[in-house]
């Protein structure tokens, strides 16, 4: 039975080779292309949420955040409670009744499409870091002149950013697998090309088999790199001191002393002196 | 030099029905080391996170070099920039290293270029003992560290008054020398100074105005040598009797 598989995998592999790749390539460009664009609406949306404004602020700026408030609340509610696939068809045949145009290139159309919806959750994912920043931040960054956007893009993104590295992960690697809805308006992504080659030669399992495989490799693979993006955003462990004052032991000069030990250990009780 | 650079006139500020601040006046001169002391709860802390516009106040107002800066037309963050502010829980930016720390207020807000804001940045360092220290983030050294690094990124922004609200109360006390060394030396600098403090010390030696605050209001005020030793209110002399004997 494993060497039918095989061999119904190898000869797949032969004649739809390519067809197969250029599936994963358009669903890996499609998944990064819309993670960037919904992380960058995403911070968007929770900078223009979060901007402060109280009782003494004049009631046009209060209004308007106000509003800006309600739209956001609205577009996250709206795109985060109905199905990405119902999204696609709603916005490539909806289009043309409202602007007259129709979308003839389905990769601007599946762009828009996930971008929106990995936004809206991310609008989420981001209100949720700011808040779970330290309000000491902003006054320190208030503290010293800056303003709300100064505050935002030099202090507090930053370490939002770092906190939600495993929601950015999560929201690409649903993205990797869930573009697969796409082929619902023509986009041929990993998935499509399933559809199409096991409809042409008749192989379910076999392409299935390949499918499962090639998704894993790609969700395997983003996992690893994110792993690393999050340890360099977390930065060294240790630093240099710049300076003649070397003789302080502070934290993260501290290095551990060898087998022996160091006379300046003090925690090494079987330090046994240099003449040992 | 008649006027003062801070006047602060029947400033109150209300949480809800709390009132916690009722009717604050009094002015700060160039030069001066004003030093704010009570008990806790008795408004220090906001009186001075007021004068800094963190809080918004209820009625009152606020000068600058003569100027209102409590009315909408004027810039908060330009005048935030002049009034420089040092934490209790020192706020440093946890994601820059000790020198980013010093550097981006001056580059972003008082758009410095970048070799003069390091140049500077590296001056206030060293001044406050922490330039071995620049390649630093700020969750790898101490709080005594910490609070000297927040002290020279205040400073970095060349404000004309420091406001240091209880600088040293989240310190273990065998760091809280440090801190008061440097703020030591910029008071003999002649920085002005607007400090927050339960180091009765600091205030009789360094400062050269006590404010004697309880329950939102000033009940005293005068020179460290009146307040501690010719008190005139009964709650000074309570106030002062407790913490110095406890």
């Amino acid at each position: 039975m494993v060497t039918t598989l095989l061999s119904d995998i190898g000869s797949l592999w032969a004649k739809y080779g390519t067809v197969y790749l250029t599936g994963i390539a358009n669903t890996l460009i499609l998944a990064v292309t819309a993670t960037v664009i919904g992380c960058i609406i995403g911070f968007f949306c929770g900078i223009l949420q979060t901007i402060p404004y109280d009782a003494n602020d004049n009631i046009l700026k209060r209004i308007l955040l106000k509003l800006i408030r309600i739209v956001i609340r609205v577009y996250v509610e709206v795109f985060r409670g109905t199905p990405m696939i119902l999204q696609a068809v709603f916005i490539y045949y909806g289009l043309p009744y409202f602007f007259g145009v129709s979308f003839k290139d389905i990769w601007t159309v599946s762009i828009i499409v996930v971008s929106i919806n990995t936004g809206a959750y991310m609008a989420e994912s981001v209100r949720g870091g700011i808040m779970s920043i330290d309000v000491g931040q902003f006054e320190g960054a208030k503290a010293i002149g800056m303003n709300h956007w100064q505050t935002m893009l030099y202090v507090v993104l930053p370490q939002t950013l770092r906190n939600i590295m495993p929601q950015i992960g999560n929201n690409y690697i649903i993205n990797v697998k869930d573009t697969s809805v796409m082929f619902i308006i023509g986009f041929s992504d990993f998935f499509a090309v399933h559809k199409m080659v096991s409809g042409a030669v008749f192989k379910y399992f076999p392409s299935a088999f390949m499918e499962m495989a090639g998704y894993l490799c790609m969700t395997l693979l983003a996992s690893f790199l994110l792993r690393k993006v999050e340890k360099k955003l977390k930065g060294k462990s240790n630093y240099e001191l710049v300076g003649e004052d070397q003789l302080v032991m502070a934290a993260g000069t501290y290095s551990y002393p060898s087998e022996a030990g160091s006379p300046f250990d003090e925690v090494n009780k079987d330090y046994k002196g240099e003449n040992k | 030099m008649s006027e003062h650079i801070l006047e602060i006139r029947h400033l109150s500020k209300a949480f809800g029905s709390h009132a916690v601040l009722k009717d604050i006046d009094f002015t700060v001169d160039k030069g001066d080391v004003t030093t704010i002391i009570g008990a806790s709860g008795s408004g220090k802390s906001t009186l001075l996170r007021c004068i800094n516009l963190l809080e918004t106040l209820t009625t009152g107002e606020i000068y600058f070099h003569g100027k209102d800066v409590t009315k909408g037309k004027v810039n908060a963050s330009a005048y935030r920039a002049k009034v420089g502010m040092v934490f209790q829980s020192f706020n440093l930016f946890n994601n820059m290293t000790v020198l980013g720390n010093c550097m981006i207020g001056q580059q972003k807000v008082s758009h410095v270029a970048k070799t003069e804001a390091k140049q500077r940045a590296l001056f206030y360092l060293s001044k406050v003992g922490m330039a071995p220290y620049i390649n630093a983030r700020p969750d790898q050294i101490s709080g005594g560290q910490k609070q000297r690094v927040a002290i020279a990124r205040a400073l970095a922004m060349e404000p004309e008054v420091l406001l240091f609200d209880e600088p040293t109360s989240a310190l273990d006390p065998e760091m809280v020398g440090e801190v008061l060394e440097v703020m030591k030396s910029l008071a003999r600098d002649n920085m002005t100074m607007l400090v927050v403090t339960h180091e009765m010390a600091f205030a009789r030696d360094v400062s050269n105005h006590v404010v004697y605050m309880a329950d939102g209001v000033i009940e005293e005020e005068g020179t460290p040598e009146k307040i501690f030793t010719d008190p005139q209110n009964q709650r000074t002399r309570d106030f002062l009797k407790r913490i110095l004997n406890g």
